[in-house]
């Protein structure tokens, strides 16, 4: 009885703890359906010889990452050394999905900033990219040994990323097979 | 006569000419949107965008794909209007696209156990809210006055009859 006068300030405590989580959430970072799922299949052409072609079973058995990227896309600068940096330290194969680009300036992009990917394969109409969900470049992902998507990254990865998330996951997985 | 004979053919002409020019127009004022392959079927279109607008942008996140200028937005419409043109109906192209990018693109909610509290949530606190008045509401009325000692009750009764109050009361 002598504590109802609490009674809205505790409501109010409540709702603000709510709002207040709220403000911690990225809301253009959509949690991806496809996490767990196998990686939607492809065969699309590479990019540097578009004769041949690539998909996702020729990774098969192996760890990887999935980097959907542009020419286009200014955040994809921004991760490039990253990448980079990555490639160079034989972690991980990446593999280069170009997504909606044309092809003449995604090969200079590559020239100019170097080319952190082991294949890319060219995805012109972004068909490939709804199949993987893609709403914006860059997104990665993460895929094991299987085939199955372990890990989705929206938006440029960072240091921080490579160390506190991709790195763990991609020792924990490669220790599972 | 003359005269007015060339105003009216010019005035024939002038109307002619607007009408060449409202009509040139509209072709033009469509060129100068987007450039989206519309289906030729009007039926068909007509369901593209009916579902378009139930579908959410992930880009601009309050916008739907209907609406949007993104060009991810296109590339989903044109996917919408390719899939009811090979026959899929909407429950199939909606289970496409949740597929790919969730719930998150629809802008109803499906009901299932998460979003259970979504659905019922407001139901329950309105008629919690409305239980919860009815009661107060009946205890109240149950509640008796309060309770009034003789001699209080005579003060209030000479007060009410406006009695001049004694002089004990104007010191309280």
């Amino acid at each position: 009885m002598k504590a109802k006068f609490l009674v809205p300030l505790v409501l109010f405590l409540a709702l603000a703890g709510f709002l207040g989580y709220g403000l911690t959430l990225n809301p253009g970072v959509v949690p991806s359906p496809l996490v767990d799922k196998p990686a939607p299949d492809f065969r699309l052409a590479k990019l540097d010889t578009p004769e041949e072609q690539f998909g996702v079973a020729d990774m098969r058995g192996q760890v990887w990452l999935l980097n959907v990227w542009a020419s286009w896309c200014v955040s994809c600068r921004q991760e490039h050394p990253i990448l980079v940096e990555l490639n160079r330290g034989g972690v991980i194969p990446v593999i280069g999905l170009n997504y909606k680009d044309e092809r003449k300036d995604a090969l200079g992009y590559l020239r100019d900033h170097g080319n952190p990917y082991a294949v890319t394969v060219a995805d012109p109409d972004g068909r490939v990219g709804i199949d993987y969900g893609v709403y914006g470049t860059p997104e990665t992902f993460l895929i094991d040994r299987e085939g199955v998507i372990r890990y989705k990254h929206i938006g440029p990865i960072t240091r921080d990323t490579v160390k506190n998330v991709l790195l763990p996951k991609i020792a924990e997985l490669s220790r599972a097979g | 006569m003359r005269a007015e004979m060339l105003l009216r053919l010019s005035r024939a002409t002038l109307l002619a000419l607007a009408l060449v020019g409202v009509v040139s127009s509209l072709p033009a004022v469509h060129a100068a949107g987007e450039a989206t392959p519309v289906a030729d079927d009007p039926v068909l279109e007509a369901r593209v965008m009916d579902l378009s607008y139930k579908l959410r942008c992930l880009v601009c996140q309050n916008e739907s794909i209907a609406e949007s200028r993104a060009p991810l937005a296109l590339d989903l419409r044109n996917q919408v209007r390719e899939q009811f043109a090979a026959g899929k109906s909407e429950k199939d192209v909606v289970d496409f696209l949740v597929a790919r990018y969730g719930d998150f693109v629809l802008y109803t909610p499906p009901f299932k156990a998460t979003t259970v509290l979504l659905w019922i949530g407001p139901g329950l606190l309105l008629i919690a809210g409305a239980g919860w008045l009815l009661l107060r509401l009946r205890t109240r009325a149950r509640e008796e006055g309060p309770h009034l000692t003789d001699a209080e009750r005579a003060r209030a009764r000479a007060l009410l009859e406006g009695a001049p109050a004694d002089s004990e009361e104007q010191h309280s």
